[in-house]
């Protein structure tokens, strides 16, 4: 330990978030005291962010495993096999806690952290997605959190040289202080050309590749394992400043330095830094690391070796190399203009070795830092108010007095509004890939030289989850996958961002636990693995926590990229048919929050093998080239699909439709429910599609046709709803620019 | 006819360029490092989009001093075509090939939509292949591209048919509204004197397939290309 160091005590320790139990286990495990540089290395690693230490018992309960997955769980991010020699490299990430205190960077780094997690596995990014929650759109502040994110996400994008084709913006007060920025990213591999963060190979030398450390982030793995209390502003210098320009240097210097083949592992420096990679890459490989901290390069003087091993400074990596082929790596990283050192190398003692001016700082066993971290399995607890919320039931209000204004306000929600706002920030078409663009059910990206496409999505309903999380996982599992078989195209794999309180309440972790039963069941039901993802609890300021909200990322494939299928009507003429049962509920819904501005009730349930016939279905009739629009009838339910259907386009296009009653006019348009899938069917093709829904056993029926300048519903045989195009697209149109023009 | 396409460290557009060049056109093309002054061999020069060097002065300003665009005058003086898209656009002001300036979007956000351009002048390299009026339909994606000449500058391109592309309605009018990001009188895309240096806002190499939505971008390669191979004035190497 160097002179200036503190002396380590407990108090030091409770201070960088261990607790007094883990403490102690730090003392059996090294004999010793730890020293000050060690206490950080544990403090961050151990962190919940690194370490999972609360989720770990549930999350194995996901399913992980298929014959086309070449990567699950525990590297930088999952692999899947799309034939062809060609692999989809998937993850999702938050930056929640970094885009409340600074979200412009909290924002940007969280897109430039997920990019270096897919092209370490040695894939080029070739989109992104983001998903994002803020709280009340009338308040101000929110006002500047949807500019400083949406603007973040779009310098680092841009910049980057990466398209972003979808994604979702919610909104709910709940998140008034808690705002959730979780981030996408799908990258394209070769794979015989796949990459993993181990540090193999005893004797090879250990490079520092990238940007120069600076002292900004220190702590972020500890910060975002925590909640917040009044002044979580102050904690801004934990927030790390990107620079996209470096990091699309870092790529291109990154992906010729594998192909020389002289690169043997690589790690992205993110939560925790390098101290992270010099210990998950040597214990994934059952070796050691020894690292010379003088070596680093540093764009600040006098950084202690605490510092420098607990730096997030971003658009770094850490590089095994072949021994005897460094030469070609420096070429590589000289010809990009970046710092390429080699720092250490990897060592056979199992021990990370961390010196300073060859004095040594830290000795520790990395399986001490990485797999012997604690693992909790705290106490959960239903809450007690549930009963009483999901015991409401919608039906006892008033039905609208103005049916078509509830329609035009339930359009003009922020939640269901269109986004173009947003998304006319993000560049969709680099790489020239993108064959649908942002604003149908999931973007569609072709993989040039090859028939196929990927097909992605991410969803997730939070309030689903907050009344029924069992349901409400299994839900957003459910809607993603429909989403993608409203494209046409077959689930490959899932990556989920599960954003939650504070799990050291017994009700949060109970919604947690709960979720993700519901989760691994519609995956196992739907056959999804769950490839890669990330958990982010501690959403919560001075005890108001998030709603529970398990965001759910989907890749698939459509084996024929010329059977996309966007989400809006294309010819009048055309019938439109609604497949999927009428089980539909106001509780949680959209319509609820709108028009009563209660969260109450309970989601329909989800009954999973109707959801995969339900799906196959759509699929087939896509295949079979009988569909001219196919769309997910999601938030707002029927009559919001519709009306997506009709003006989400390039031309605007009327229908008029006529449905049952299922009892009230409100719950038959607004009431939401899974496996409903609004589809339009041209005249031709009309009676092949009524066999194959036949051939199928799923319920359908048909429910109108396209044509005309309106949108006219009819329940029960009377006319509920009948607006002009131009109404009907004012309010989507405006609904989410209103708030934050 | 030979093309090459230059990286500048923070270039997208590359590989865009080259997969039409190559994949879709059919025709020769090589990459360009920027430190490369050697252009011997070619017949047209790709300045792409992207934020060269991170564009964190003003965009384009330090790769319009870079050793690749310094060899362009000669290059062009030699009979070679230069067009540069988005980001090269930038650089070729930011170099002084063509006159004006990109600035910030008038709306102060990066903008990628679909645009209109009329076509002003259809008698360069470029646009021989169109009809002046002619509508075309391709992308834009940057956050400052709204061009600015000064009053003299502006009255020179005007006196000299310099002034190539306006953003326009899909119908071909030239209003406020069809302008993405407030450049003056809707400019898109203007042309040296001689016609052979072609700077646009809009991405050609995004309109060049039905399936990226539309082919648009590709009538300015063939323009160039039938110009070129017609009138015999293709480099030889």
């Amino acid at each position: 330990m160097t002179a200036a160091d503190p002396k380590v005590t407990l108090d030091l320790a409770l201070a960088h978030g261990l607790t007094a139990e883990e403490y102690d286990r730090i003392i059996r495990i090294l004999g010793r005291e730890p020293a000050y540089t060690e206490l950080g290395l544990f403090s961050a690693l151990w962190s919940e962010h690194c370490a999972y230490k609360h989720s770990k018992v549930f999350l194995r309960l996901l399913p992980t495993k298929a014959p086309h997955v070449l990567q699950g769980p525990g590297e930088n991010a999952g692999i899947v096999d799309l034939g062809d020699g060609w692999a989809l490299v998937l993850k999702m990430e938050s930056h929640n806690h970094p885009s409340f205190i600074e979200p412009f960077q909290g924002a940007a780094t969280g897109v430039g952290g997920i990019l270096r997690d897919i092209f370490t596995m040695g894939a080029r990014p070739i989109a992104t997605l983001d998903s994002l929650r803020f709280g009340d759109p009338e308040d101000p502040k929110t006002r500047y959190l949807i500019g400083g994110v949406v603007s973040g996400i779009s310098w680092y994008n841009n910049c980057f040289g990466v398209p972003n084709v979808g994604g979702e913006v919610a909104f709910a007060s709940e998140y008034q202080r808690n705002p959730l920025v979780n981030v996408m990213c799908v990258g394209l591999v070769q794979t015989d050309r796949i990459f993993r963060a181990r540090a193999e190979g005893v004797g090879n030398p250990v490079f520092y590749v990238g940007a120069k450390t600076g002292r900004d982030g220190i702590h972020g793995a500890t910060m975002a394992s925590a909640v917040f209390e009044e002044g979580a502003e102050e904690r801004r210098p934990t927030v790390q400043v990107g620079d996209p320009f470096t990091e699309k240097l870092l790529l291109e210097a990154c992906l010729e330095a594998m192909a020389t083949g002289a690169v043997v592992g690589i790690q992205d420096m993110g939560a925790a830094g390098l101290a992270c990679c010099s210990s998950e890459m040597p214990a994934r490989a059952g070796t050691g690391m020894e690292v010379e901290l003088s070596r680093v390069p540093r764009r600040e003087t006098g950084m202690t070796p605490y510092e420098i091993m607990l730096s997030e400074s971003q658009e770094r990596m850490l590089l095994v190399v072949a021994r005897g082929r460094e030469e070609e790596v420096k070429k590589v990283f000289a010809k990009w203009d970046l710092d390429a050192v080699e720092i250490g190398r990897v060592t056979g003692d199992g021990i990370l070795r961390v010196s300073m001016d060859g004095q040594v700082v830290a000795e520790v066993p990395v399986r001490a830092l990485t797999e012997e971290a604690p693992v909790y399995e705290k106490p959960t607890a239903r809450p007690g108010w549930l009963d009483a919320l999901q015991a409401f039931d919608p039906l006892t209000l008033p039905e609208p007095p103005d049916y078509e204004a509830a329609f035009l306000r339930l359009l003009a929600s922020p939640t269901i509004a269109s986004k173009q706002w947003v998304y006319r920030q993000y560049d969709q078409q680099v790489g020239t890939n993108t064959l649908v663009l942002p604003g149908s059910d999931a973007g569609v990206l072709r993989i040039k030289g090859t028939p196929k496409a990927i097909v992605v999505t991410t969803d997730g309903n939070a309030r689903y989850v907050f009344l029924d999380p069992y349901q409400g996982g299994a839900l957003a599992v459910a809607e993603a996958a429909r989403n993608l078989a409203c494209s046409g195209a077959r689930p490959l794999a899932v990556t989920d961002c599960l954003n939650f309180g504070s799990p050291e309440r017994p009700e949060i972790l109970w919604q947690f636990a709960e979720a993700i039963r519901g989760l691994a069941d519609a995956c196992r039901q739907l056959e999804i693995p769950v490839v890669s993802g990330n958990v982010s609890f501690y959403n919560e300021t001075e005890g108001q926590a998030i709603l529970p909200t398990p965001v759910i990322g989907m890749a698939g494939l459509l084996e024929d990229a010329g059977w996309r299928t966007t989400q809006w009507f294309k010819e009048a003429g055309d019938r439109v048919a609604l497949i999927g049962p009428d089980a539909v509920s106001l509780g949680g819904s959209e319509y609820l929050a709108t028009s009563g501005r209660q969260l109450a009730g309970r989601p329909a349930p989800v009954d999973l093998r109707l959801e995969r016939d339900v799906q196959a279905a759509c699929r087939a009739a896509i295949e079979a080239g009988l569909l001219s629009s196919a769309h997910d009838a999601a938030e707002g339910g029927l009559a919001v699909a519709l009306a997506e259907a009709c003006i989400s386009g390039p031309e605007a296009v009327g229908a008029e439709i006529e449905v049952e009653s299922l009892g009230r006019a409100d719950l038959t348009l607004f009431g939401e429910g899974p496996s409903r899938i609004l589809v339009s069917v041209p005249p031709r093709a009309q009676r092949h599609f009524e066999s194959l829904m036949g051939e199928c056993q799923v319920p359908w029926r048909f429910i109108g046709a396209v044509g005309g300048g309106r949108l006219t519903l009819k329940v029960g045989g009377s006319v509920v709803v009948s607006l002009s195009l131009d109404q009907v697209s004012h309010a989507w149109r405006t609904g989410f620019g209103r708030f934050v023009a | 006819m030979r093309f090459g396409v230059v990286i500048f460290p923070g270039t997208w557009s590359d590989c865009d360029f080259h997969y039409v060049i190559g994949e879709v056109l059919h025709q020769p093309v090589k990459y360009v490092w920027h430190r490369d002054t050697d252009l011997g061999d070619l017949d047209c020069l790709i300045l792409p989009g992207g934020f060269s060097y991170g564009d964190y002065l003003r965009a384009g300003a330090i790769a319009g001093r870079s050793p690749v665009v310094e060899a362009l005058p000669d290059f062009v003086a030699r009979g070679g075509h230069v067009l540069g898209s988005c980001n090269g656009f930038q650089i070729l002001c930011e170099a002084g090939m063509l006159p004006g300036a990109l600035m910030r979007n008038e709306c102060l956000q990066y903008r990628c939509q679909s645009t209109h351009l009329f076509v002003e002048n259809a008698e360069t390299p470029f646009t021989r292949g169109l009809r002046p009026g002619q509508v075309l339909k391709m992308p834009i994606s940057h956050g400052e591209g709204k061009y600015y000449a000064d009053p003299e500058t502006l009255r020179t391109l005007k006196a000299r048919n310099r002034i190539v592309f306006r953003y326009c309605t899909e119908a071909g009018d030239v209003t406020k509204d069809a302008n993405p990001n407030g450049s003056i009188e809707n400019i898109a895309g203007i042309v040296n004197d001689a016609g052979t240096v072609l700077g646009l806002m809009p991405h050609p190499e995004r309109a060049a397939e039905s399936a990226m939505g539309g082919t648009d971008g590709l009538l300015l390669f063939h323009s160039l290309i039938g110009s070129l191979v017609e009138d015999g004035s293709v480099l030889k190497g």
